[in-house]
């Protein structure tokens, strides 16, 4: 069984029907890419499967469970992590402390108020800032870091969880060509650690890292299949050629 | 120093008037836990202080049970469980409570517990009750006092170390984290309601060890205690002195008071004293939202990086 599979998962807003029925499986350790034209249902699928909108029909299985009905710090602690479209760093913590905040998750209240973890974390937390390239900065405020580096430390964050499979909404989203770059190499030795489902609007980005695709069109599941064969698609041709 | 030396140069009057407000500024750190800590808005703070004053003029009067360490559990007791139960109701729920949901659900509990205490003969109505026995530490009798003044100032420093040892945790780190962006921190697999749960019963705790030993120094508990006018004056306190720093609700508590006493005190304002105490707050909190801590702290101070940052400079010193 795949890592994640979605069935027949609907949502509906008021009279808009944002997502109609989709149909999706990600296994572990790969990259999955969601494309799709804009308001094809690509975040509020992402959105659906970490727990930030209930679904109205289907199901979403997870590691072999039914996380369907869960709250979001449920399926956090599963191994199901969102990154957000907006980076959501907390602004006022430095980094450090951020990862911080991420890292000892998963821990219980007591020992939050203890407080004793930190010490052992440190070198965990102090890895993660170097491999982002954030160590010069592990100590200003976090709203301080330019915006390519608030969204490797959101990835950086992420991560820190240690999850299964990590949704990324829109992880490039206001780089420059060459923060890019720098994301893609950050994001390819994540894959010996965990699945990826990718939602973004640079073609040429999500072909470099995803192995596999799903085409997203009005709420329905265009096309599926690997890199290759999306870009041979007649289907998809169409709807890039004729409505972007 | 000055809250060390001073009893020994002023009037017992004075010293008394210094106890109340040390036990007042205890209530207004409770304040400070909910509301610059954890975000929650709370308008009963009153409630736990009163409630817990309440049960332990009952158990001097009715039952004789005067021993100070049974009184302060008790209180502290009395407050966890009332705030427990708000809690439950208040933050707990399905759904993520707005904060003026909390902020009207205290204050109708805390009003509600006021008119409830009020009406009812057997805990004194509208009259409040005095305690006739002094707290009791083993076979001495505790007058309010300098000694009374010491011991609160005592359970103060505590009250205060313990706060500001939660709130520099990493659970306090929680807590930093929560101010900023609540859903983040769920998402990150924090239950959040919960965090904000325990910091409220903890604050309720702190608050009902203040209201028992209020009624001791006073030797009195009344309607009042736990109404609804007490609990906006710990917000006021609170957002006077700054919240988010423990210390500035003390400063708050002791600025406001201090005014107040001295106002009172001259002829010229004395028939309309409440009035410019009004105006020095409202000018106060509306051009320094941060309080009189503002002035001496930055915002970054306030937030603290919880020493890791510290901890981490020490492990690898930096270049420059």
């Amino acid at each position: 069984m795949a890592l994640l599979e979605v069935r027949g998962l609907g949502k509906s807003f008021g009279t808009l029907r944002a997502l109609g029925g989709i149909d999706i499986s990600v296994s572990a350790s790969t990259f999955h890419g969601l494309i799709g034209p804009n308001g094809s249902g690509k975040s509020t699928l992402l959105k659906a499967i970490a727990g930030e909108h209930y679904a109205d029909e289907g199901t979403i299985h997870f590691d072999g469970q039914d996380i369907t009905a869960l709250r979001p710090f449920e399926r956090a602690n599963r191994g199901l992590n969102l990154k957000f479209q907006i980076t959501a760093v907390l602004p006022e913590l430095s980094p450090y402390d951020n990862l911080l905040l991420s890292v000892q998750a998963g821990q219980s209240v007591w020992a939050l108020i203890r407080s004793r973890t930190k010490g052992a974390l440190h070198d965990e937390i102090m890895d993660s800032l170097e491999r982002f390239g954030l160590m010069d900065r592990a100590d200003d405020l976090a709203s301080e870091l330019s915006h390519g580096q608030q969204q490797w430390l959101e990835i950086a964050m992420s991560l820190m969880r240690k999850p299964k499979l990590l949704l990324l909404d829109e992880p490039t989203g206001g780089m420059s060509p060459e923060e890019r770059r720098a994301t893609g190499d950050l994001l390819l030795p994540v894959k010996q650690q965990c699945a990826l489902v990718i939602v973004e609007h640079d073609l040429d980005f999500i072909k470099d890292i995803c192995d596999h695709l799903t085409v997203l069109d009005q709420g329905r599941v265009l096309d599926d299949g690997t890199v290759a064969e999306i870009e041979a698609s007649a289907k998809v041709q169409e709807v890039y050629t004729t409505r972007v | 120093m000055v809250l060390i030396a001073g009893p020994f140069f002023v009037s017992d009057f004075l010293t008394i008037t210094a106890t109340r407000m040390l036990i007042l500024a205890m209530l207004a750190i409770s304040f400070d836990l909910s509301w610059g800590y954890s975000g929650i808005m709370t308008f009963g703070q009153a409630l736990f202080f009163g409630m817990a004053g309440y049960v332990v003029a009952l158990l001097a009067n009715k039952a004789g049970f005067v021993q100070i360490w049974g009184v302060l559990s008790i209180g502290m007791l009395v407050g966890l469980v009332v705030s427990f139960l708000i809690a439950w109701f208040l933050l707990l729920g399905k759904r993520k409570p707005e904060i003026i949901f909390v902020a009207l659900g205290t204050l109708t509990a805390s009003y509600a517990a006021e008119r409830l205490v009020a009406g009812w003969q057997w805990v004194g109505a509208g009259n409040g009750m005095s305690i006739y026995d002094f707290l009791m530490i083993g076979d001495y009798e505790l007058e309010p006092g300098m000694l009374f003044y010491y011991l609160v100032a005592a359970i103060l420093l505590i009250a205060y170390l313990a706060s500001r040892y939660l709130v520099r945790s990493q659970f306090g780190l929680v807590l930093a984290g929560m101010r900023q962006n609540e859903e983040r921190l769920a998402f990150l697999g924090y239950r959040v309601q919960v965090f904000k749960a325990l910091v409220f019963c903890f604050s309720g705790m702190v608050a009902g060890l203040s209201g028992a030993l209020y009624a001791y120094h006073e030797g009195f508990v009344g309607p009042g205690s736990m109404g609804i006018a007490l609990s906006t004056y710990v917000v006021l306190y609170g957002l006077f002195g700054g919240t988010g720093t423990l210390l500035g609700p003390v400063i708050g508590v002791v600025a406001i008071e201090s005014i107040a006493f001295v106002l009172s005190d001259i002829d010229a304002v004395r028939s309309f004293w409440p009035i410019v105490l009004g105006v020095i707050m409202l000018v106060v909190v509306a051009y320094k939202p941060t309080g009189l801590m503002g002035f001496l702290v930055s915002q970054r101070e306030r937030i603290g990086s919880f020493g890791i940052a510290a901890a981490r400079r020490v492990i690898e010193p930096k270049a420059d």
